[in-house]
């Protein structure tokens, strides 16, 4: 297949293993025919860091500080996923109120996620408005962060059995106000893009996913429910607080990059409608109550899950009785969602595929658990990242100056 | 449909080829099949049960090889753990990525960590230790 594709083929842009568009060295090769995408191809490996066989040489209590480490962005679904997996083997019933606190770091980060990929999507597209709007209303839900851990990121809530700290009940005032103002901010954000024709015309059609190709490819996340596959593990495996609270599953039929990001920017909604309930459900609960104090792990096997902003995460883990896991197992969401490049991208041109590679927000930290490395003895030609940042931008400018002077 | 149904279903279907199977709780199913009906099982999970692929986590045990297979039924947010014993000196099983692309990373993984042979794998190709490791050195084996 791939040297077929090779004769009928002109040029090969490589993409990364540095680039813009990546927060991770990771390395694609678009096969071009012109302007057209062929095929693509995707190499990774520059850095493998081994987390699964170092969870095997740490306590449990240790574990849940390594694997919040696996990712920077979602650092709070890794020690959700693990947290559920140990309570499946050791039997454990958690307190409400740590309930109620684990849910409001979850929908904290999916928020602070979402955001930060709108910020960079509006990037790609040469709307550097969107991306300071979006990343400057960020800065709110890190101080909320702040507020309720200590920590910016890496919040090192977690525990088995509960929680690390509690959320004193006279801080919620406070807290509320911060959340307002996102929530106010928002509004905003979601009416400014869901409403520009400009992206709507760079947007609309493109990268598109069926519904078959994500569940050909087992896609998660909102890259499947911007498809019209409406899987979410809060929803269909509950866990923490989430069966404590009203709220609804985000969805969009076309499965291109506008619907992905119409589902992110009406997830934010909900997701502050989450944690205003959750605040409430906290002054029913007896401060205090943050833990079940859990004694020892049995031997057994467990898997836990949980949804994190870019899809479900799954940890496997085999316990012998000692302190340790025997076996660590971790699947992060974009290990299943990058191969669907093979199906968003062919068929595009250059400047829409590097919003098309962006709409199911890539992770590769959580792809490869992996660090870097550069080949110097590649002699192919490179348009390098710059110039296919601006391939996108200058696209999206011709659009403008075209829909102007219409009338 | 349950967790107890499915449960039920499998048990029919595959009786001969079960060795243990048992609900570790509603949402958690555990299936111990024998190597080779293993595509089979995976085919019917996929086409009549509408599961959804989710990963296979592989170790090393006094057993053998052993991976789970973990499939999920998200109507009911029922994970199924599909399990296979390999002998250590003979650790091959059949590829499942012709009858799902989902699977295709995953078992090149487990490839690369655990020096497991899929059978039939449309690509072997080094997924994440390309230039790494070295030929042959399996970091997760336990010698």
């Amino acid at each position: 297949m791939k040297k077929e594709t090779q004769k009928t083929i002109n040029t090969i842009i490589p993409i990364g293993p540095y680039h813009p568009l990546q927060e991770e060295p990771e390395l694609f090769k678009l096969y071009c025919d012109g302007e057209s995408v062929k095929d693509v191809e995707w190499i990774t490996g520059y850095n493998h860091r081994g987390i699964e066989k170092l969870s095997e040489s740490k306590t449990f209590d240790q574990v849940f500080f390594l694997v919040e480490r696996v990712c920077g962005i979602c650092s709070t679904s890794h020690p959700f996923a693990f947290a559920n997996c140990m309570e499946e083997i050791a039997g454990v019933e958690i307190p409400d109120r740590a309930k109620y606190i684990r849910s409001i770091i979850g929908e904290l980060e999916r928020i602070h996620s979402h955001l930060l990929w709108v910020g960079l999507a509006g990037h790609f597209l040469g709307y550097n408005t969107v991306f300071m709007w979006a990343w400057k209303y960020r800065e709110p839900v890190l101080d909320l962060f702040e507020m309720i851990s200590g920590n910016r990121n890496s919040y090192a809530m977690f525990k088995i059995g509960g929680v690390r700290r509690d959320i004193e009940n006279d801080k919620i005032p406070r807290m509320r106000e911060v959340l307002d103002t996102v929530k106010s901010k928002t509004n905003m954000l979601i009416g400014a893009v869901l409403d520009d024709p400009v992206i709507h015309a760079r947007t609309k059609g493109v990268g598109v996913l069926t519904k078959e190709d994500i569940i050909k490819y087992g896609a998660l996340g909102p890259a499947a429910r911007a498809s019209g596959v409406p899987i979410d593990v809060r929803r269909d495996d509950p866990y923490a607080a989430y069966p404590l609270v009203d709220w609804k599953v985000i969805t969009a039929e076309e499965g291109d990059v506008f619907s992905k990001a119409k589902v992110r920017l009406l997830e934010l909604l909900e997701s502050i409608s989450i944690i205003e309930q959750c605040f409430e459900g906290l002054k029913k609960e007896p401060e205090g109550a943050i833990e079940t104090i859990v004694k020892e792990i049995p031997a057994g096997i467990g898997t836990g899950r949980a949804e994190a902003p870019r899809g479900e995460v799954f940890h496997f883990v085999e316990t012998d009785g000692s302190n340790y896991p025997k076996r660590h197992k971790i699947r992060a969401p974009s290990y299943m969602n990058i191969p669907t490049f093979k199906k968003s991208c062919v068929g595009q041109s250059i400047s829409d595929a590097t919003i098309a590679l962006a709409a199911v927000d890539p992770c590769y930290c959580c792809t490869e658990r992996m660090g870097f490395a550069y080949d110097y003895e590649t002699k192919e030609k490179i348009l390098n990242g710059k110039d296919l940042l601006k391939l996108g931008q200058v696209k999206t400018k011709a659009i403008r100056a075209k829909m102007e002077q219409e009338p | 449909m349950t967790g107890a149904e499915v449960k039920q279903n499998i048990e029919s279907k595959w009786s001969g080829k079960i060795s243990e199977i048992g609900l570790k709780s509603e949402k958690r199913l555990f299936v111990t099949i024998s190597p080779e009906s293993l595509p089979e099982v995976a085919q019917y999970l996929f086409d009549d049960l509408k599961c959804r692929f989710i990963t296979a986590s592989a170790l090393q045990s006094k057993r053998g090889f052993e991976i789970y297979y973990h499939f999920s039924v998200d109507v009911i947010g029922l994970i199924i753990n599909v399990h296979v014993v390999l002998p250590e000196s003979k650790p091959e099983v059949e590829s499942l990525a012709n009858i799902s692309v989902a699977t295709n990373w995953i078992e090149r993984e487990m490839h690369e960590l655990f020096g497991i042979i899929f059978l039939n794998h449309p690509n072997m190709e080094k997924l994440i230790s390309e230039g790494n490791w070295e030929e042959g050195e399996y970091p997760l084996r336990k010698n």
